[in-house]
């Protein structure tokens, strides 16, 4: 490579370069894409009283397991808690578009 | 007004626009889908809390030369409400993804309408007569006591207020694993197609307990999961043909006469990527969010991120022509991924066939932030940019065209990158079938342009 010419960059490799220096650990992961991922999960967790228990019970001390960080990622020990639990939805009215 | 430097001479004016004033705009009110019915008489729009509002053209008034009659609402429901999935113990979302009118066969409307998992099949019709002079029962219902009755009557039809009613007829439903994004009938009007992001299944109109699976495209490991499927349409003549859009900017085109399961596709369209141009965001930008056949079929239409490209049937190495929405986004990528932005899926749409079949002009329309929405004319090669907002409010004055200023210095009436709304964007839109009228629709409001008519 020639150091001595001045590399362009495109925008977009920019734009990468930005977005690494913010989040170091991007796209380190091994196996299917995050983004797939989280696409196919999509959708509000909520809690489940029988994967609570089971979780409970596996614990060694007794601390109780918790949503983690990401309360949208659904897996065995990702098990929201009562406090996690977002308000319900409100009852339904006529379109504002019919209005 | 067709004027000779096509379709681009179209003046467009603002007619209408629905729903609220407000800024608070309550999640329900989202507007998730829009879309003409055959005839262009109806206008459909789908929102997240899982409603379904329709309007109707009125009919043309001879005194009023000057526009076309205005879409009133006609016929308003509950289509889907927000659903439990207890094995997993997740809720599924009563948001509308797709509207699909059927082709009228009778005085009677029907439409596909879907959620995430459950499609439905809903017939609107008018009752504009109801029967009076029962025996044995009075006009308020009340049955009469038979004792009394000493005289028999005839009953008879007489003319009420015009009443539109909407009831599920099929509920096709437990056919999917992953989340519906397309459904698509079939020109033969009996089958239709539902897509999620891993499967494809067909569907009989009448039969509600069977499906086929026409494409699996699941993994057998998950952890080998590179590819999801985003949207999928059937083609507007050929029965047999389909094409389903994917997450890393491939169409694949299918003919069910080849297998049962079309996991071969016949056509694979695909435009080879520069390899230095590679970065972090290629993947993510090239996903398709939409695929629309053209009238004809001889071409389809597909939009990614920043551009829409045409392609023509019988040439899969690259598109025919790529139009960019918004080019000036490419340097923002990064800001757009953490705000999510970079996820939005925006459609695309066709102007009417009649235009198209007698070659006058073909326009492509699409949507973009701050409300802006975007036209591009295939035989000129213009393009215009335009705005939905309330202040452009008065029928019949012409929409101004919009510009967004890249960079460098902001020349009056521009509007620069920085100063883009991303919470205004119009992800649906839709052009008449026959005449030059569009609805487009910001986050909860729906705006109907039509053309000036001299």
């Amino acid at each position: 490579q020639d150091m001595q010419e001045k590399e362009t960059i495109t925008p977009e490799r920019a734009e990468e370069a930005k977005l690494k220096a913010k989040y170091p650990n991007l796209g380190q992961k091994p196996g299917g894409s995050d983004f797939l991922m989280k696409r196919l999960q999509k959708g509000q967790k909520y809690f489940d009283s029988g994967d609570y228990n089971m979780a409970k019970a596996k614990m060694k001390n007794k601390q109780l397991p918790s949503a983690g960080p990401d309360k949208n990622l659904v897996t065995g020990d990702h098990i929201p808690t009562p406090q996690d639990l977002p308000q319900r939805k409100s009852s339904l009215v006529t379109s504002k578009l019919a209005g | 007004f067709l004027g000779a430097g096509g379709g681009n001479d179209i003046q467009w004016c603002f007619s209408q626009v629905k729903g609220a004033v407000d800024d608070d705009v309550a999640e329900a009110d989202i507007i998730s889908t829009v879309e003409f019915n055959h005839s262009g008489e109806l206008l459909a729009t789908g929102d997240k809390g899982g409603r379904v509002v329709i309007f109707q053209q009125e009919q043309e008034n001879k005194t009023q030369s000057h526009s076309r009659g205005e879409y009133n609402v006609y016929s308003t429901f509950q289509s889907h409400e927000p659903e439990f999935d207890y094995l997993k113990s997740l809720e599924i979302e009563e948001k509308i993804n797709k509207i699909r009118w059927l082709p009228q066969k009778n005085a009677a409307q029907f439409l596909l309408s879907t959620n995430d998992k459950t499609i439905k099949l809903w017939k609107i019709s008018e009752r504009d007569k109801r029967p009076e002079g029962y025996n044995l029962k009075e006009e308020d219902g009340r049955y009469r006591d038979p004792t009394t009755v000493t005289t028999l009557r005839v009953p008879v039809f007489r003319p009420m207020d015009l009443m539109v009613e909407a009831s599920p007829r099929r509920i096709f439903a437990n056919a999917h694993t992953y989340h519906i994004n397309s459904i698509s009938i079939n020109s033969d009007y009996e089958t239709y197609l539902s897509a999620d992001d891993l499967r494809i299944n067909l569907w009989h109109l009448e039969i509600t307990d069977r499906s086929f699976n026409i494409v699996d495209i699941k993994p057998a490991n998950m952890e080998e999961l590179t590819e999801v499927i985003t949207a999928a349409e059937f083609h507007p003549n050929s029965c047999n043909t389909f094409v389903y859009s994917s997450s890393k900017g491939t169409i694949r085109l299918c003919d069910m006469r080849a297998s049962a399961l079309c996991d071969r596709h016949s056509k694979l369209f695909e435009e080879p990527e520069d390899p230095s141009n590679r970065s972090f965001f290629s993947e993510i930008i090239s996903s398709i969010s939409d695929v629309k056949f053209s009238h004809s079929g001889r071409y389809m239409m597909t939009r990614d991120y920043l551009s829409v490209k045409i392609w023509d049937l019988n040439m899969e190495n690259r598109p025919v022509e790529t139009y960019q929405v918004h080019e000036y986004l490419r340097s923002k990528l990064c800001s757009l991924y953490e705000n999510d932005c970079i996820f939005d899926k925006f459609e695309c749409c066709w102007n009417g066939s009649d235009r198209q079949v007698f070659l006058l002009y073909i326009i492509v329309m699409t949507g973009s932030y701050n409300n802006f929405f975007r036209m591009f004319d295939r035989n000129t090669k213009r393009d215009i940019t335009l705005e939905a907002s309330r202040e452009n409010n008065k029928p019949r004055t012409v929409l101004k065209p919009r510009k967004v200023c890249a960079s460098g210095k902001r020349k009056k009436d521009e509007i620069s990158v920085d100063s883009l709304d991303f919470n205004k964007k119009i992800l649906h839109t839709a052009w008449h079938p026959k005449e030059n009228i569009i609805a487009v629709a910001t986050t909860n409001n729906l705006y109907i342009f039509q053309d000036k008519m001299n």
